[in-house]
């Protein structure tokens, strides 16, 4: 009994860490439809920020005024990112703007390591609350109860805000119909503004609050974003309530889960998102998503029209070209092109779901990482020869996304984002866990091509099936098929009205779209001889978002146009010892300087030398 | 503007690089180093400053052959395909003689299997898994620190030495974790078959409820507990562990506990009467590494971590191959290799032809607190030669 005790308290104190970064996250999203990827980062200034504050100020009084000025400070820091990075971009396509949320964490790992060195920041304890209360026999530290207690005074102070204050009812009608608040004649820069500064300012006291439970490190940003979208979706997206009750379900189980299951440590946040999900696709205490909640101002969408002459030109030389590559002298030019094509083809797959299909994917390197262990554990297990192998994985990673994808497409938007997310992670767990057959983190190695493919052959048989993946991904854009996909992502209602099946058109496209990405990932597997649990990951889920959102996703060679831009710009600025920054910095301007993408250089560049790829543009 | 300014910045930084590379190119033997500099730098970047030392005192005393040595040292972002991506390129456009580094196991094993593929020469300066050298060996990659299983071989004859029974253990969640507790137990009950494991405790690498596993390892009653945890995750563990004393009157056993990098960062909260290992580097008085840390002060004005001995010691032992092999052929240097003995601030060291596992080993001992911040007391050197598997072992485990 007293076992349940104390781990149902440790449960619910480490929900309020949760609980806090989850609601700024959730307030930030309602509001500006922004999915802030840097809240990790924020969380993490914000303990940073505290043990340098507290350190500065000893005392009991500084180390509560460290922790306060520790929030303060990463609210502003939020209020620039907002002012700097995403306002100029706020009239992008929706989630354009988690491209730039994304180059804020680069830059905010690598400033946090340039201020605060390699080595792990431990924490002071919390004065008057270095001891434990013991409670039916069990030691519960006291400082648990504080967390416990800051977690639920922070729930009162927000209730207070959004039901008693006029700002706090505009944020909420803001979170409703942000258009209908726009026209009543509210500001809504100043709007964004302040929803950001709280938000963040949220996260840092998460971070801040952290302290005397260990400290301050490098990798607290990606460690708890991953279960911050999981609260926030469980809970529902906007709802603070929602947040508070899911940190508590999923802090508590991991807690029990901990003591009954010491092995379901990786996998047991996910399991409860899908089936919450599965279950109650708009989380516990969200609302389904309102039409019309676009970014503000957002055109719709030009249509699409097959590539006219000039541009199949264009693409032909960049194939010749790309297949004369291995006489140039340097072999490292093949091995690099050979990389970019396989990105290609995988960002090109998530793009035919995301930008075709308006079914954003946070889980595709699923299917990427499942195509690569499918042909690995063909070779490794059944010896299988490289031509089998490659042909197994789109297969299997079809079936994979067969399987998921019946859950997923009943969903829509941001929940659909999330259950995928949440797949992925299942099934990379299974991965990571099951290591008689997979190897675990040790993966499988020795997947190397057949002796017929070595070298530039590899190259040759990439460059063709590749190629033609893309172009096939290509071509079903202008099929029936394609228009009935674009259909129900433009008006799902009006296309179920003229007879289409919207949900087995997104279910056979997602299906598609999981077998070329397997592909892509059985090149990967051959390219690199070994595979490993980091082809499945979140990260490599986000790299294909941020090629496909870099590159343009309104254009069909926006994916391509990402993919190689991202690969070679991360390829030649890792050789410096600030990338990060580097290219945080790149990715951020990139993304001010041309906000409808790469791609949409060309086309800007097209209509200023007069000729118009597309007569129905609207004016950017 | 702004993007032009960017572009300027990259150019200039671009130029930079090329002519670097380019005033070096003439007369000198390059070697490549892939290591996590980012996701890792807790550890490696002591791990660079170390090697750098070497590196300065191998060229300042001319060098080898005649030439002198170059390394360029490349970030893996801590993605094995990364990691394999810049091997490639360090041998075809940067013509490097060999390739070292690496501190995450997978992606050791991934630069192995490139080696065992493409011929070309790897030495492993950190990754434990025992994998690279045994079962996952191959003629072209050789591992310079001693494996989990021999570290975890050393901690359980200490262990076997106490009167516990009833063994609790913590573990990060991957492979490294598993393979370690896999190694004590095996190891412990071998030694004293009538001890007991009442609990594991498996958390997330780095994302550790240290709370929960604290509580749920009470629950378990143990007498001693074994622990795997490093990093944050020891942090957590640690002051979690001391706040509801689940520590007290137990027997608490480390691996890799006692090195700075893990131990340093708790200052007056470091763990005390733990058996561990780790690097007691302010104790050891061979004139040979008395004059390793000195240099290292000077040139860093910060003192040794595991890493920088690792590093050093990578590098010494490089140069000491590409000497004995007389040339840059890769078939020469593994030849080399085979047998090689180099002279390392913590003794002598070979790197053994039957299963290229170097010699090197550990210390074990005690934590204490001294001056506000943990140290290792009573150590002993335990010389990995005396836990290595015999040729027999070898040649059942290792792909012949």
């Amino acid at each position: 009994m007293g076992v349940f005790i104390a781990q149902l308290l440790t449960g619910m104190a480490n929900a309020s860490a949760l609980f806090l970064v989850a609601s700024g996250l959730s307030i930030i999203f309602g509001v500006t439809r922004v999915v802030n990827f840097a809240h990790g980062s924020f969380y993490m200034l914000g303990a940073y920020v505290a043990v340098s504050a507290i350190a500065m100020m000893p005392g009991p009084f500084g180390f509560w005024a460290g922790i306060l000025l520790a929030g303060l400070a990463v609210g502003l820091i939020g209020l620039i990112v907002e002012i700097v990075v995403l306002k100029p971009i706020y009239k992008s396509p929706e989630l354009y703007q988690l491209v730039a949320t994304f180059g804020v964490i680069l830059v905010v790992q690598d400033l946090s390591l340039i201020a605060w060195g390699p080595e792990d920041q431990m924490g002071p304890r919390a004065p008057g609350f270095k001891g434990v209360v013991h409670i039916l026999g069990q030691a519960v530290p006291s400082y648990d109860l504080v967390l416990i207690v800051l977690a639920l005074a922070v729930l009162g102070g927000l209730w207070v805000l959004f039901n008693r204050t006029r700002a706090g009812v505009l944020v909420r009608a803001a979170t409703e119909d942000r258009e209908m608040v726009g026209a009543l004649g509210v500001n809504q820069s100043v709007l964004f503004s302040a929803v950001f500064f709280l938000g963040s300012f949220l996260a840092g006291i998460g971070g801040a609050a952290q302290v005397p439970k260990g400290g301050a490190n490098l990798l607290m940003d990606f460690s708890i974003l991953a279960s911050v979208f999981v609260v926030v979706v469980i809970g529902g997206m906007g709802s603070i309530l929602g947040a508070y009750i899911a940190a508590m379900l999923v802090s508590v189980l991991q807690g029990f889960g901990v003591l009954l299951l010491p092995q379901s440590t990786l996998v047991l946040m996910y399991v409860v998102m899908a089936v919450v999900l599965t279950a109650r696709p708009w989380g516990l205490l969200g609302k389904p998503e309102a039409a019309g909640q676009a970014g503000p101002g957002v055109v719709p969408e030009a249509p699409m029209r097959p590539m006219r002459l000039p541009g199949r030109l264009f693409v032909l030389a960049l194939i010749a070209g790309l297949a004369l590559l291995p006489l140039m002298g340097d072999p490292f030019w093949r091995i690099l092109a050979t990389d970019i094509l396989i990105v290609c083809l995988f960002a090109k797959s998530l793009h035919f779901i995301l930008g075709t299909g308006g079914l954003v994917s946070f889980g595709h390197a699923a299917y990427y990482g499942g195509g690569a262990y499918v042909a690995a554990l063909a070779v490794s297990h059944f010896a299988a020869p490289m031509e089998l192998a490659l042909f197994l994985a789109p297969l299997g990673a079809g079936l994979a996304a067969m399987i998921i994808g019946w859950f997923c497409v009943r969903l829509s938007g941001v929940y659909f984002a999330m259950l995928t997310l949440a797949f992925a992670q299942v099934l990379w767990s299974i991965v990571f866990q099951w290591s008689d057959l997979t190897g675990g983190d040790d993966g499988i190695l020795g997947v190397w091509p057949a002796s017929w493919a070595a070298g530039s052959v590899y190259y040759y048989l990439v460059l063709v099936l590749a190629v033609g993946g893309i172009i096939t991904l290509n071509a079903m854009a202008h099929t029936p098929f394609g228009y009935a996909l674009r259909a129900g992502r433009d008006s799902s209602l009006r296309s179920e009205a003229i007879g289409i099946n919207v949900k087995l058109v997104q279910w056979a496209a997602f299906v598609f779209a999981g077998a070329m990405a397997g592909l892509a990932g059985g090149f990967y597997a051959f390219a690199k001889g070994s595979v490993f649990p980091n082809e499945m990951e979140i990260a490599r889920s986000f790299d294909a978002l941020i090629m496909v959102f870099l590159g343009g996703v309104q254009s069909l060679a926006g994916p391509i146009t990402g993919a190689a831009a991202f690969t070679l710009l991360k390829d030649q600025i890792s050789r410096f010892e600030y990338w990060r920054l580097i290219l945080g910095l790149t990715i951020i301007l990139i993304v001010i300087v041309l906000p409808g993408g790469l791609a949409s250089a060309g086309e800007r560049l097209a209509r200023l030398i007069g000729r118009t790829p597309r007569n129905a543009e609207p004016a950017p | 503007m702004k993007l032009l300014k960017m572009l300027g910045v990259v150019a200039v930084g671009a130029a930079t690089l090329g002519c670097s590379v380019a005033a070096f190119a003439a007369d000198t033997i390059k070697i490549g180093d892939i290591n996590s500099y980012k996701r890792a730098a807790a550890f490696s970047v002591p791990y660079k400053q170390g090697l750098e030392l070497a590196l300065a005192q191998i060229n300042a005393a001319g060098g080898v052959l005649g030439k002198k040595i170059q390394v360029i040292s490349r970030d893996d972002q801590a993605q094995p395909g990364e990691a394999v991506k810049i091997a490639d390129e360090l041998f075809s456009r940067d013509g490097v003689v060999m390739i070292t580094g690496s501190f995450l196991s997978n992606i050791g094993l991934a630069l192995s299997s490139y080696a065992g593929e493409k011929k070309h020469l790897y030495l492993a300066a950190e990754p434990l898994a025992d994998s690279i050298v045994w079962e996952k060996g191959n003629r072209y990659t050789f591992r310079l620190r001693p494996s989990t299983t021999m570290q975890a071989a050393m901690l359980a004859e200490a262990a076997a030495a106490m009167p516990a029974k009833k063994w609790a253990t913590i573990a990060p969640n991957y492979s490294y974790g598993k393979e370690a507790v896999a190694a004590f137990e095996k190891a412990l009950k071998a030694k004293k078959p009538d001890v007991q494991f009442v609990t594991e405790q498996w958390p997330a690498l780095f994302k550790i409820d240290a709370g929960a596993e604290v509580a749920a390892i009470d629950a378990a009653k143990p007498d001693a507990i074994f622990n795997v945890t490093f990093g944050s995750d020891l942090a957590k563990f640690v002051r979690e562990g001391e706040t509801r004393g689940l520590f007290k009157g137990k027997l608490v056993v480390g691996l890799l506990t006692g090195e700075p990098e893990y131990l340093d960062p708790l200052k007056g909260e470091a763990p005390t009467g733990w058996i561990v290992t780790g690097y007691p580097w302010y104790d050891i008085k061979d004139p040979a590494h008395v004059a390793f840390v000195d240099a290292y002060k000077k040139m860093w004005n910060d003192y040794p971590r595991t890493g920088s001995l690792v590093g050093y010691d990578t590098m010494k032992s490089i140069a000491a191959a590409i000497e004995k092999a007389g040339s840059t052929d890769t078939e020469a240097l593994v030849n080399a290799f085979e047998g090689l003995n180099v002279a390392t601030p913590a003794g002598k060291i070979s790197f053994r032809k039957i299963d290229h596992q170097s010699t090197m080993g550990a210390w074990v001992g005690t934590t204490a607190l001294k001056d506000g911040k943990g140290v290792m007391v009573d150590w002993k050197y335990d010389d990995g030669a005396n836990y290595l598997p015999s040729d027999a072992e070898v040649r059942a485990m290792r792909p012949q």
